[in-house]
């Protein structure tokens, strides 16, 4: 009995928070549990959501799975602030303090802006392209199950076992077995390994559907900026995912084979771990960030009325970017001395990421110049963008300096810097796809006036959160720094900018809100084209039926659905026959592949290899029922094509 | 998948008449192998980039001189090789449509992966019982990490081969079986590709100094 209650208290985390999370997290459960029940929506569950292969629902899932992550580690952040607010604040306990900003970094990049664009590529790209799904829908749902299995394994670190600690980048020789005993190491890299496979995947499967599923005249200067965007990211998925894979699994190995990769003893060089993550590291930063500036050339075009200033310079600087981003990932490490030559080079290419960059901004400029805009709400997001990620770029090039980076590395200017480009580029592009995708998602509109309400405070609350950590991070407060004494004068600074994440945090608040008032009052999208936009996913209802064309459009130009729209037509020519539609079937592998891959996760973070081998021996034995299933895609008759499209008003 | 069914059948004049491509999804697949392909050279580019780090650092433990046994990665490389021939000759058997003949060299080259496989094991026992395990120094984790990976890849190509094999008997030779042998194939001459680096890079390198 005192063995079985030992091990439950090493099992179970105790303390205040994390009592108050088992509650909460026991309380939604056992509230989802019951509506499900209650109102026998198990089935609904199962057949529409948990089994779909559908790109569209996939999206969907994405996105709802991005904003709760988005909400835990903005708690997260919520929490660091408040500790820091006052000087020698004793709010959070040392150690817990390191673990709420590990789990809020590693939350924020891989589970929340990664899913984000998840949503958005899934949600648009296959509209975009005039096709009927992705390439590959099965690997698709995959992907998506991978993700938010590996999502739960992070998450549950928080109540079970305790969380990882080492910072986000979780850099040997602190993330050793030696300096970080326990399971809270292994959850971050079983949850990033588990979903990394998951994303290396939705790379692979986007690229072929934008290389080989656009529809027939759709040459690739003629692809609308999202998808090139699109485009641009799954390379650099699937050439920098690797690198992480690698560096996590040796370390892995590190700590449950005692391997000497990056240890101090043996032989191994911690070194290694930190070029390894930085050459994932770099080019994920682009991963995010390019797509969050697809959706600012979509947004800006429709809203301003005008074609896209600079379509070729466009793409061009999208590709200058992506492949550029390989070079640059010293720059995270200038002072581990690599010598005047190296920095050097290094230094010139992440400066040289300014100028392609800058393009992008000017054409954005130059869109709106003389274009008659709308302030909508995504157009709002953009506007915003603009200069906050003007500062945030010019204060990289600053730090792109490398003499100048022995100053700045890893103080408060560097957390600054990156908060402003990640959040001022990733997150506000991603706010400002979703306003304007949304329509196009569930078929009514956002409606304005908490969502202004949203905006205003959240892009108010960043800068009163955000410009005071310059100049800390110039008057030397670093980096993870768990408190700092009185008299520095730096708490009058901090105090302000713990009043800004607040405000943000409201800000959110109201973005929520905004969502839930627009359910219960919805403004219906009837005409499926609300912004009078451009590409085509407009010229389909809203939601789009789930085989999202009838008939395959034939492609003549840029803006093709502008054009059509010139041309005087309503909706795309519905005069050639229809014809039986091919489609994937929905199944359950994909969700039981996930379940099966936690379970695996879950053995390993606890040593338990027996339950670690059942798991990865049910992942096989999922794939080769997989391989032996040939029932996997069906016909949708004509006629039943023919009564959806008339329920459209369409035929 | 979810292919409009009047381009469901695409000719393409690149692949002329063969099976595997003879249906969009077919090409697709193959495509999207190929870029999976791409993923796993970065990754084992990585390791190899780690071999390279740490190779000398054997912390006092035995050196790549001392452990390496010239007969044996010798026979090990012999056999690797001869199987992606065999292998290719299943693939041109396959084109000409003689599922017997395929299934007979697909069955050699599961043979020559599996004496492949047991032989590496043979080496990684014998180091173990010499006392070099990967917890020895940071050159023995490189290296069994980098060739062990690839012994791992190896060993899932063999299961995968054989259920192939099952589906091609059961089956017989359609656009999906033939897609499906074409990107097993694909990925046995990819691994083989790999093992001729690490026989370049692991074992020459280890014995010439």
């Amino acid at each position: 009995m005192g063995g079985v209650k030992q091990f439950l208290s090493h099992f179970f985390v105790t303390g205040p928070f994390e009592i108050g999370g088992d509650v909460s997290i026991g309380l939604v459960s056992l509230a989802i549990l019951f509506v499900l029940t209650r109102y026998k929506l198990w089935g609904w569950l199962w057949r529409n959501w948990l089994t779909s292969v559908d790109h569209k629902k996939i999206g969907i899932m994405y996105m709802l799975a991005a904003l709760l992550m988005l909400f835990r580690g903005g708690v997260d952040a919520l929490m660091i602030r408040t500790q820091l607010a006052l000087p020698n604040s004793q709010f959070l306990g040392a150690e817990h303090y390191d673990q709420i900003f590990t789990t809020h970094g590693t939350i924020m990049i891989l589970f929340m802006a990664m899913p984000f664009i998840f949503a958005m590529m899934n949600i648009v790209v296959p509209l975009q392209l005039g096709a009927r799904d992705v390439a590959f829908p099965y690997l698709n749902a995959i992907s998506f199950w991978l993700f938010f299995f590996g999502a739960m394994l992070l998450n549950i670190s928080f109540v079970i076992g305790g969380s990882p600690d080492a910072g986000w980048v979780n850099y040997p020789p602190l993330a050793e077995l030696q300096f970080s005993p326990g399971p809270g190491d292994n959850f971050y890299l079983l949850s990033i390994l588990i979903s990394g496979i998951g994303s290396v995947a939705t790379g692979i499967n986007f690229l072929v559907t934008i290389l080989k599923m656009r529809a027939p005249g759709m040459s690739l200067m003629k692809m609308p900026m999202f998808s090139w965007a699109v485009f641009a990211t799954c390379i650099d998925i699937i050439f920098a995912f690797p690198a992480l894979t690698i560096a996590l699994g040796l370390e892995f190995a590190d700590r449950i084979l005692g391997a000497h990769f990056f240890t101090l003893t043996g032989g191994g060089n911690p070194m290694m771990y930190v070029n390894l993550f930085w050459m994932w590291g770099h080019p994920e930063v682009y991963i995010v960030i390019l797509p969050a500036f697809g959706i600012y050339s979509e947004v800006v075009a429709t809203f301003a009325r005008k074609r896209l200033f600079g379509y070729t310079a466009m793409v061009t600087s999208l590709m200058l970017i992506a492949i550029a981003s390989y070079f640059v990932w010293l720059h995270h490490f200038f002072t581990m001395g690599a010598g005047a030559d190296v920095n050097t080079f290094f230094a010139i290419a992440s400066m040289f990421i300014a100028i392609p960059t800058g393009v992008k901004i000017f054409n954005w400029l130059f869109t709106m110049f003389r274009g008659r805009i709308r302030m909508t709400i995504p157009m709002m997001w953009v506007l915003a963008f603009i200069p906050n990620f003007v500062i945030g770029g010019s204060t990289g090039v600053m730090l792109a300096a490398a003499p100048a980076d022995y100053q700045y590395h890893n103080s408060y200017f560097l957390v600054a810097h990156f908060h402003q480009v990640l959040i001022g580029g990733v997150v506000y592009g991603m706010l400002a796809g979703m306003y304007y995708w949304w329509p196009k998602m569930f078929g009514f509109i956002l409606e304005e006036r908490f969502a202004k309400w949203g905006f205003w405070l959240f892009n108010i609350g960043f800068y009163v959160c955000f410009m005071p950590q310059y100049p800390l991070g110039l008057m030397g407060m670093t980096r993870r720094m768990y408190t700092y004494p009185a008299g520095l004068g730096w708490t009058s600074l901090n105090m302000i900018s713990t009043v800004g994440a607040f405000v943000m945090g409201i800000g959110f608040i109201f973005i929520v809100l905004n969502i839930l008032s627009s359910i219960r009052h919805p403004v219906k999208d009837t005409t499926g084209d609300p912004w009078d936009a451009r590409t085509l996913e407009w010229s389909l209802p809203s939601p789009a039926p789930h085989y999202n064309f009838a008939r395959i459009p034939v492609i003549d130009s840029r803006d093709q659905w502008w054009e059509m729209k010139q041309k005087g037509m309503t909706k795309p020519d519905d005069s050639t026959p229809l014809a039986p539609i091919h489609m994937p079937k929905n199944s359950g592998k994909p969700f039981i592949m996930g379940v099966l891959f936690f379970i695996a996760g879950f053995g390993f973070v606890f040593n338990w290899y027996v339950l670690a081998g059942l798991g990865l021996l049910g992942v096989i034995i999922t794939l080769f029922a997989r391989s032996f299933d040939y029932d996997t895609d069906y016909y949708i008759p004509v006629d039943e094509v023919k009564h959806s499209e008339a329920a459209f008003g369409r035929s | 998948m979810a292919v409009d069914v009047n381009h469901s059948v695409v000719k393409s004049a690149d692949h002329g008449t063969m099976l595997e491509y003879s249906t969009e999804d077919g090409a697709l697949k193959i495509l999207g192998f190929w870029f999976f392909l791409a993923q796993d050279m970065i990754l084992f580019a990585c390791l190899f980039a780690t071999y390279l780090i740490l190779h000398n650092r054997t912390a006092g433990g035995p050196s790549a001189m001392q452990l390496f046994d010239v007969p044996g990665f010798a026979a090990e490389t012999f056999i690797l090789l001869t199987s992606s021939f065999t292998y290719g000759i299943a693939t041109f058997q396959m084109r000409n449509n003689r599922l017997k003949s395929m299934l007979i060299w697909m069955g050699i080259t599961v043979l020559l992966g599996l004496s492949f496989v047991s032989l590496e094991l043979k080496e990684f026992i014998t180091y173990v019982l010499q006392g070099a395990t990967i917890s020895r120094s940071a050159f023995l984790s490189a290296f069994f990490t980098l060739v062990g990976t690839h012994g791992l890849h190896v060993t899932l190509g063999i299961f995968w081969m054989i259920s192939v094999m099952i589906q091609l008997v059961k089956r017989g030779l359609t656009p999906v079986t033939a897609r499906k042998a074409f990107i097993v194939g694909l990925y046995w001459h990819f691994l083989d590709v790999i093992w001729v680096f690490i026989f370049t890079v692991v074992y020459l390198t280890g014995v010439m100094k």
